[in-house]
């Protein structure tokens, strides 16, 4: 037995080093593709003029309109999709287990349809709706915010429901009703410090997703950063390039610091020491 | 009685705001789509947009679309599930385990308008291994790869493999050592233990994630359109150039029976993958 299990656990770390060198090559080779493509000089060799000329945020201003537009309405939309996802979602998800459990279903079946629509049809649908938008509100890019707000809502859904999860809202939520708080005092006080993790997560996500759409902002004439990114494609290469390669570099340590917090959580929040009803995800 | 109604009456208005902004923004959207699949363009009900289907173009771009979905999920499905795999008889907490999470997580994301790039410059015309190949072995990599369905199933693959790898781990998890000793100690090999063990119990599982990776490329449209500006070789293409060129060829609607048509085979698929997740849950996970 012990033998069989010496030899297993041998093949086994073979095997895993052999899967991992080769699938990692592949994950890595399309990012070498990019840092090559962007430090290659005019007439052969390696020069890092391009990486000089993305980090002067002030001349690509001037020298790259389409780039700086679309990076202005991205900074924007992250901001505005994550508040008013938040906004949405936080107290709702909390108001449904308090007060009306028997919706709890119904706004999760919500929450998760929009994965499956996929964007293309969803901008299909969204036009009309847009029409209206631009004839309320203006044309602004900004108001992009409502529909990636349904965009991340699965995604933000997920997290936040694994952070309510874990804490006992009812009984927190109840425990300050008695002691005279309003709900607006369970809200900001009692229940938002206690998700404070899955509210980052639900960020992150709603960041990442937001800085990497590209289909509703084309497809409705909007900017934003991918889309100023395609735009620049056709002009200049190069700088197109590493842009996106540095969009990609602060989703990527985004998502990984979210990752790794994740990974650390841990239950000394839990009031009451009440088992939770669900395992966080 | 009375304070009853109002109490659920007060209690709903908590979910209002929410409601209200999703029936807009989701709901509005949606109906749009599934009303504007069955009305002509003077809003009188009609079946011609779904007939409409049965063009040639579109049943070609629905079949290619099927089939590039089909190969990279099962692509995806096989060595993410090696990958998957791989991780989990490493040690838990450890490096190995951490990073490849942390990054599938990351790539699974990975696509659009970076995705393009990224493979243009690995193995575009002048893309470093295109030039590197040809320079040191001679071999060429036809320069159209990327602009037809092979270079998109090979760009496809690259976030199909995150993907399965996050949403197979969890299965893996909740495969115990023990029934691989129990499988041993009753004089069980390496591959009974797969054949009528683990395989059986995993069977669920590998089903459902890969229909979550076909339905993930079947929806998949920003990657596609950077690469290919020329034609429309798959669905979402299509439904692109039916809404771009709405005013000229009076074809929204159309693009709109297209739109409900993709609705309809990823949420059958999604079903089929909810079934099979409660199945898996039963055993592992």
């Amino acid at each position: 037995m012990a033998g069989l299990q010496r030899a297993r656990v041998r093949r086994q770390a073979t095997f895993r080093w052999v899967v991992v060198a080769v699938v990692g090559t592949f994950f890595a080779l399309p990012l070498l593709g990019m840092l090559e493509f962007t430090t290659r000089a005019p007439g052969g060799g390696r020069t890092a003029a391009v990486w000089r000329t993305v980090a002067d945020l002030g001349g690509l201003r001037t020298t790259y309109p389409e780039l700086w537009a679309g990076l202005k309405a991205s900074g924007a939309l992250v901001v505005l999709t994550v508040l008013i996802m938040l906004v949405l979602l936080v107290p709702t998800m909390t108001w449904v287990r308090l007060r009306v459990p028997g919706l709890r279903r119904t706004i999760e079946f919500i929450c998760l349809l929009p994965l499956t629509i996929p964007a293309i049809v969803l901008v299909v649908g969204l036009a009309p709706v847009y029409a209206w938008v631009t004839y309320l509100l203006g044309g602004s890019s900004a108001w992009l915010c409502f529909a990636y707000v349904v965009l991340v809502l699965p995604y933000c859904y997920r997290a936040l429901d694994a952070g309510l999860s874990a804490i006992d809202v009812r009984t927190l939520g109840e425990a300050a009703r008695s002691l005279g708080a309003g709900w607006g005092t369970v809200m900001v006080r009692v229940i938002l410090p206690n998700v404070r993790t899955a509210v980052l997560s639900a960020s992150f996500l709603a960041v990442a997703l937001v800085l990497g759409e590209f289909t509703i902002a084309s497809l409705l004439h909007r900017d934003n950063l991918q889309v100023g990114i395609n735009q620049l494609g056709q002009r200049d290469a190069q700088v197109a390039v590493a842009v996106s390669f540095a969009a990609l570099a602060l989703a990527f340590v985004l998502l990984l610091v979210l990752s790794f917090a994740g990974g650390r959580r841990t239950r000394t929040l839990t009031p009451l020491a009440t088992p939770p009803t669900q395992e966080p995800a | 009685m009375p304070l009853t109604s109002r109490v659920r009456g007060g209690a709903l208005l908590g979910v209002a705001p929410f409601l209200a902004f999703t029936t807009i923004f989701l709901a509005v959207p949606t109906l749009v789509v599934v009303v504007g699949a069955f009305v002509d363009t003077g809003g009188r009900p009609t079946l011609a947009n779904v007939a409409g289907l049965r063009q040639g173009y579109i049943l070609d771009a629905l079949l290619s679309t099927l089939e590039l979905s089909l190969t990279t999920a099962v692509i995806g499905a096989v060595v993410g599930a090696l990958l998957a795999y791989a991780v989990v008889t490493a040690a838990p907490d450890g490096m190995l385990r951490r990073s490849v999470s942390a990054v599938c997580g990351v790539l699974a994301q990975f696509g659009g308008v970076t995705l393009a790039f990224a493979f243009l410059a690995t193995v575009g015309s002048q893309g470093f291994v295109t030039l590197y190949l040809f320079d040191h072995t001679g071999l060429a990599v036809p320069g159209d790869l990327l602009y037809g369905l092979r270079g998109l199933g090979l760009v496809y693959v690259y976030f199909q493999i995150p993907l399965m790898v996050i949403v197979f781990l969890p299965a893996l998890d909740g495969v115990r050592v023990q029934w691989r000793e129990a499988t041993e100690s009753l004089g069980g090999s390496t591959w009974q233990y797969w054949r009528h063990v683990a395989g059986p119990l995993l069977m669920p599982a590998s089903l459902g994630s890969t229909l979550l990776l076909f339905a993930n490329a079947f929806a998949a449209y920003a990657t596609a359109a950077a690469l290919v500006s020329q034609g429309s070789p798959i669905l979402p293409l299509v439904v692109r150039a039916t809404f771009t060129s709405e005013v000229v060829l009076g074809q929204a609607n159309l693009g709109k029976a297209i739109a409900l048509a993709m609705v309809v085979v990823v949420a059958v698929v999604m079903t089929g993958y909810a079934w099979l997740q409660r199945r898996t849950s039963r055993w592992v996970g």
